[in-house]
């Protein structure tokens, strides 16, 4: 009964990479271009394509698009100031880039029969290693090893068996949470994306099930369908959210970068 | 039939559940490489062309509306001091008015003073003439009304027949004339 719609509301398939074109392998590994390209490369080109029309108009007054972009421009700089100072902004493009690639990627996701690259954990684990990996390497360029003060606060005056008893605690905390902080990174933004989408689909699935079978799916139908909008409206919000965690956290960890010292 | 058609499906789901398509790792390298593509196009197109025109734009408009506010500020400080220009020349104007004002009142004063003196005095000299001239008739008129008394009491005198000389009347009239 109802296989059919069993088979199209699978709320996985959403997330199945398929092969638009076959591409020959790079040093022996497949990178044909895929509905995750796809999608992703319609993000990038929406990104450009509406930043490049507010920066080409240039205008003294701008018209809302123009202004739209400018307030784009705005507000990640304003979040790069209130998390990392103005030292941060030197990471202005990158955090940019990182916030806006997300959040159309986010927004793509929220079209029906799109695919959402950022619910793949090997995007958004990628993200989050570049992030740390600049962290780090900057963080050693510019601070040398005073950088590991990061793992080591300091204590003030204290006599020198309690500093060592403290630290003894201290110090494998520091290490583990900065090691944390890639997978939490990228886990929060595909977990997120992924369960999101997951649950819009059930619900849209027991409308539909619901309604063909009868009986007390009739009950159920409208409520599963209420339930699916209302979600609806609930990921939109997760959607720009999630992409302002990542962005601000990554804020947060350069900070770390330009001011070891906490 | 059903239970076999639902296990089937079962089936082809516990497989699909074994590869839960996110960690499916046949398309990580396609995912990796068309990511580090496509993010580090959309890094360097935003870092070298977009982002510097968008700030430069602001900071174009930035520049403007501060240029633009001085400008109107020493537009505002010019409009003052002509204020205060036109004030000063107001003032100046209204003293200069008073000032010939009062000049030429003071010259229509003199003139007054001038015509009315010259009439004043033509007034008195004619009424001392006229005076003169009344006095002189008012004297005549004595002398004539002296003779005819003298005249009249001689006639008088006559009737009653006594003669009276000229002297005599004539001095009798007079402390007549003088007493009544």
């Amino acid at each position: 009964m109802n296989l059919f719609f069993y088979g199209a509301a699978d709320p996985m398939k959403q997330f199945e990479v398929q092969k638009w074109f076959e591409l020959p392998p790079l040093f022996g590994y497949d990178i044909s271009f895929t509905n995750a390209a796809g999608f992703m490369l319609l993000g990038v080109v929406l990104c450009i394509a509406f930043f490049g029309y507010a920066a080409s108009r240039g205008k003294i007054v701008p018209n809302r698009l123009q202004s739209m972009g400018e307030i784009g421009y705005g507000f990640v700089a304003d979040m790069i100031r209130g998390t990392a100072g103005e030292e941060g902004l030197r990471f202005f493009p990158f955090v940019f880039t990182l916030f806006f690639f997300i959040l159309f990627a986010n927004l793509i996701g929220m079209s029906p029969y799109a695919f959402t690259t950022t619910s793949h954990l090997i995007v958004t684990g990628l993200l989050a290693l570049l992030v740390i990996s600049i962290v780090v390497v900057f963080g050693l360029w510019k601070n040398g090893l005073k950088f590991f003060g990061l793992f080591a606060p300091s204590l003030g005056d204290m006599p020198i068996l309690g500093k060592l008893v403290i630290y003894a605690i201290l110090i494998p905390i520091e290490v583990i949470s900065f090691i944390a902080r890639p997978l939490t990174l990228s886990l929060r933004l595909f977990a997120n994306m992924l369960a999101g989408h997951i649950l819009l689909k059930l619900f849209a699935g027991f409308a539909v099930t619901g309604i063909t079978a009868g009986g007390i799916g009739l009950v159920v139908a409208p409520l599963a369908f209420g339930m699916g909008v209302a979600l609806n409206a609930l990921e939109f919000l997760v959607a720009g959210l999630q992409a302002y965690v990542f962005a601000i956290l990554t804020c947060v960890y350069l900070n770390d970068a330009l001011h070891p010292s906490h | 039939m059903y239970p076999i058609i639902i296990a089937a499906e079962a089936a082809k789901d516990a497989e699909k559940a074994a590869s839960f398509a996110p960690f499916d790792p046949w398309h990580f390298p396609s995912q990796i490489f068309w990511l580090v593509v496509l993010f580090g196009t959309l890094y360097i197109v935003l870092s070298r062309i977009i982002l510097p025109r968008i700030g430069s734009t602001l900071e174009r408009r930035e520049s403007t509306i501060a240029s633009d506010l001085d400008e109107a500020a020493r537009l505002n400080e010019e409009a003052v001091d002509a204020q205060k220009a036109v004030d000063v020349s107001i003032a100046k104007a209204h003293a200069k008015a008073r000032e010939t004002a009062d000049k030429a009142r003071g010259k229509i004063d003199k003139e007054i003073a001038t015509e009315t003196a010259k009439v004043d005095a033509e007034v008195d000299k004619k009424l001392a003439e006229a005076e003169t001239r009344i006095s002189a008739l008012r004297a005549d008129a004595m002398q004539n009304v002296e003779g005819i008394a003298v005249d009249a009491a001689a006639s008088v005198l006559g009737k009653f027949g006594s003669k009276a000389t000229d002297a005599n009347l004539k001095a009798a009239v007079k402390t007549a004339l003088e007493e009544g």
